[in-house]
């Protein structure tokens, strides 16, 4: 397989012909911040959380393929600043109230507004008015902390092979649908793929909440992307 | 009823080959028999085309014209942009709206007639106008509003509206519209006599690399806005690898306060199919698609019937002027009302029978676009132009225009002027002399190329129109000194938030605050700080939303601060510590009051 060969602030990277700047980066112990991207799902270029400057042109690294000779800039104030700023507008957009939040701990969300420093978000709380879907007997669906990154419609078409959810409405209507009525309309499982995917508590198993102690919860002593950084100073 | 629904949904499923990627057109039909897209119809169309009801859901919910829930059998759409606001949009809707007994987003009680409003229908040089389920009516005034419904109630037939009929094609009786052409100013390459077939026969005697040469010197950028040089996307395409090959005509103008393309698709159709089977030849491709507005749905039968006469003629077809082996094909997709479908990922994604989200690019279209096969997506004006090259030649075309910029530009000048309507004009002409074509007065602004592009005093009049300074997709819009340049701002703001997809988070989230920052300095509540908060919000949402919308979008905010000066100083104040300067205490307590009986004794 032919490879090129760019850099990430200044560091040298290879990359598999093809490959997206994000997962070349990962690959040689680079974290770029991420909440729609993730592992098995093809990119959604959403959130925008992993812009970099490619050549100085923002771009979305999720999508954007490496190519032969680029510069690419990553840990710059401006996209610390613009990363923080997207994180903020989800808090806002949304309702998190993470101190009661069984996805305390685990939540992507969370985890990136902590390795960002937020303690409160700096744009006005938009306070939506959004639904639970309590249906299902075994799944539940909080659109309150929906941060619509699509990873559960991608990974229940292209994992589960089922097309449980899809977006319905455009601009800042846009929320997530089940296929029915309610979400004991669908065939989603517990064990489904599309509900391991939700970076925030938006879908939730029942009756497991707080099952580990604070503390002890993933997020809690290593930050978000510790474990890809690590890969690279060994 | 159920069965009947079932079965006629199915019926009109079949009709389009149950193929999911029709099912726009499908979505458009069932509406059309049955007043909406129902739970119940879109389980059944995602039977038919083997998808699912959510897959469904997701189409109908995305495009303004389909709903879910019922409406009336007749849909009055007034059109609601600020030209349509300048010119009385608020007392016809009143009138309208009072004689109907009914407000804005309802429908009369005896399910006939909805009353509510669209975003720039393409009518702003005869605004305030609406759209009548398809029919068109211009100049309305609370008077005529109130008239027209009652003429309604009594027969529901919007055709019957149009008493008066417009001047030029529009008296064609597939057209019968009361619409204006309003050509102010005819250029030497849309405007000038084309004789059928002309451009076509002199393409078919050079090699489609030549023809491909031919665009390249002549120059010609894409006239949609963004001015992508059209020779090298045909180039780009016809290199791609793949067997299939499509052709998009982007009639889907929706910038505010443009119409242009509606003259073009009215007045030059013939220039434009040709220009589109010249590119059919240049790249390879047998396929055309003219990708037309939902708001200019009553042109549709013309243009079908202008496909269909072409094809009689052999400029379309099979062996075209008996070219061996050269086919080409065309059919029109009409849209639904989205104005992210005027961006061509979008645009190919609704083509597919999908919500119109851009897509991610990598890949662009002229390597994988519509179905993954090699596109290219061009501009009605843009696909004219290409004909007339044909005809007269690249020097020809070249020869006019500005340096960088060659050729005419087909503009549409609306606003605070006595004479708007569609101009075509050389390239490097500057605003000031729009102003005096237009017989504009006491200007103050101007949004060249519309809301997203860029908002100019008076101090940039003498900038020319051209890819280099001001360039435009064709709107002009013109303000006069007294109107504020703020609420401009925000008006369009209002509408970004409303055409915006939603996909990406700088576009979807960005817009509100934004919006919310410069409706706070327009109450009057505004600090020095709001200013640089409304500055980094445009910049952030400008550098990362993901396509042209969102890049665009805080443009007109932008503009207005760099000519803000002389009305900050009323707008803007330091606060003194204490209660946030939005927050009305007064206003915040009302529903309280209203509960207890009594007034608060904290205000």
């Amino acid at each position: 397989m032919k490879t090129v060969t760019f850099t990430i602030d200044g560091k040298i990277v290879r990359a598999d012909k093809g490959q997206t700047i994000l997962k070349a980066a990962e690959a040689a112990g680079i974290y770029i911040p991420r909440l729609c991207a993730c592992k098995d799902l093809v990119p959604h270029g959403s959130c925008r959380v992993c812009s970099v400057r490619v050549n100085g042109r923002i771009q979305a690294s999720c999508v954007q393929t490496a190519a032969e000779g680029a510069i690419v800039e990553s840990e710059t104030d401006e996209l610390r600043e613009y990363r923080r700023n997207i994180i903020d507008m989800l808090f806002v957009e949304g309702n998190h109230f993470c101190m009661f939040c069984e996805k305390s701990g685990f939540c992507e969300l969370q985890a990136l507004a902590y390795r960002f420093g937020i303690t409160a978000p700096k744009y006005r709380l938009l306070y939506p008015k959004r639904d639970i879907d309590l249906s299902h007997p075994e799944v539940y669906l909080d659109h309150n902390r929906c941060i619509l990154c699509g990873r559960c419609v991608r990974a229940s078409q292209d994992l589960d092979r089922k097309n449980v959810f899809q977006f319905v409405e455009r601009g800042c209507r846009k929320r997530l649908q089940v296929n029915g009525e309610a979400l004991s309309d669908t065939d989603l499982r517990a064990a489904d793929q599309a509900v391991s995917a939700c970076p925030v508590g938006a879908l939730m198993r029942k009756r497991v909440g707080y099952a580990v102690p604070v503390g002890r919860r993933p997020y809690d002593e290593v930050p978000i992307g510790r474990d890809i950084e690590k890969k690279g100073e060994e | 009823m159920k069965r009947a629904l079932a079965k006629i949904t199915g019926e009109i499923c079949k009709k389009f080959g149950n193929d999911p990627t029709r099912m726009m057109d499908i979505a458009m039909a069932v509406q059309e028999r049955f007043g909406c897209v129902s739970p119940e119809a879109m389980d059944e169309i995602a039977r038919a085309v083997n998808s699912h009801r959510v897959e469904v859901e997701s189409l109908v919910t995305f495009y303004g014209f389909l709903s879910v829930k019922p409406q009336g059998k007749v849909v009055i759409r007034l059109c609601r942009d600020i030209i349509d606001w300048m010119k009385g949009y608020e007392s016809v809707a009143d009138a309208m709206s009072r004689e109907l007994g009914v407000s804005m987003g309802e429908t009369t009680p005896d399910g006939a007639i909805t009353l509510t409003h669209a975003p720039c229908i393409g009518m702003s040089d005869q605004a305030p106008a609406a759209l009548v389920n398809e029919v068109v009516v211009t100049h309305l005034t609370p008077e005529r509003g109130r008239q027209l419904v009652r003429d309604l109630r009594r027969h529901l037939d919007p055709q019957q509206l149009v008493t008066m009929v417009g001047d030029g094609n529009n008296d064609h009786p597939l057209v019968r519209s009361m619409v204006r052409n309003n050509i102010r100013m005819r250029g030497p390459v849309h405007f000038a006599d084309f004789e059928p077939g002309s451009g076509l026969r002199r393409a078919l005697t050079l090699k489609p690399m030549d023809v491909i040469r031919e665009i390249k010197e002549s120059r010609l950028r894409g006239r949609g806005g963004a001015g992508f040089p059209a020779g090298l996307k045909w180039e780009m395409a016809a290199n791609a690898p793949g067997g299939k090959r499509y052709v998009i005509c982007n009639a889907d103008e929706g910038e505010p306060g443009t119409f242009k393309d509606r003259v073009l698709l009215t007045e030059c159709t013939g220039q434009l199919l040709e220009g589109m089977a010249i590119a059919g030849y240049a790249v390879g491709s047998d396929t055309g698609i003219i990708y037309l507005r939902g708001e200019y749905r009553y042109l549709l039968p013309y243009l079908e019937s202008v496909i269909e006469e072409r094809l009689r003629r052999g400029f379309l077809g099979r062996d075209i002027l008996g070219k061996k082996g050269f086919r080409f094909d065309v059919r029109v997709q009409m849209g639904a009302g989205a104005y992210i479908c005027g961006e061509e990922t979008a645009l190919i994604s609704s083509c597919e029978g999908l919500p119109g989200v851009p897509k991610n690019r990598p890949p662009f279209p002229p390597q994988q676009g519509y179905l993954g096969c090699p596109t290219i997506v061009n501009n009605v004006e843009t696909l004219c132009c290409v004909s007339r090259i044909l005809l007269e030649g690249a020097a020809w075309f070249a020869s006019m225009g500005s340096p960088r910029t060659t050729g005419t530009k087909v503009l549409s000048i609306c606003g605070d002027c006595r004479k708007p309507g569609v101009y075509e004009v050389p390239f490097g002409i500057s605003a000031r002399e729009l102003i005096e074509m237009s017989e504009a007065e006491n200007t103050g602004t101007m949004l060249i190329g519309g809301p997203c592009r860029q908002m100019i005093g008076s101090e940039r009049f003498g900038g020319r129109i051209c890819y280099d300074d001001l360039a435009t997709g064709g709107a002009i819009l013109i303000f006069n000194r007294a109107r504020n340049k703020l609420e401009i701002a925000e008006h369009y703001l209002d509408f970004f938030i409303e055409e915006s997809c939603g996909h990406c988070t700088p576009c979807r989230v960005g817009l509100i605050l934004l919006k919310k920052a410069v409706h706070k300095v327009i109450e009057g509540a505004g600090e020095p700080s709001d200013l640089a908060e409304m500055r980094d919000l445009s910049n952030f949402i400008i550098r990362m939303s993901r396509c042209g919308l969102g890049q665009a979008a805080p443009n007109p905010v932008l503009g207005a601060l760099e000519i803000f000066g002389d009305l900050s100083a009323g707008f803007v104040a330091e606060r003194k510590p204490g209660l946030l300067p939005e927050f009305d205490l007064s206003k915040a307590v009302i529903d309280a009051e209203m509960r207890v009986g009594r007034q608060s004794k904290i205000v």
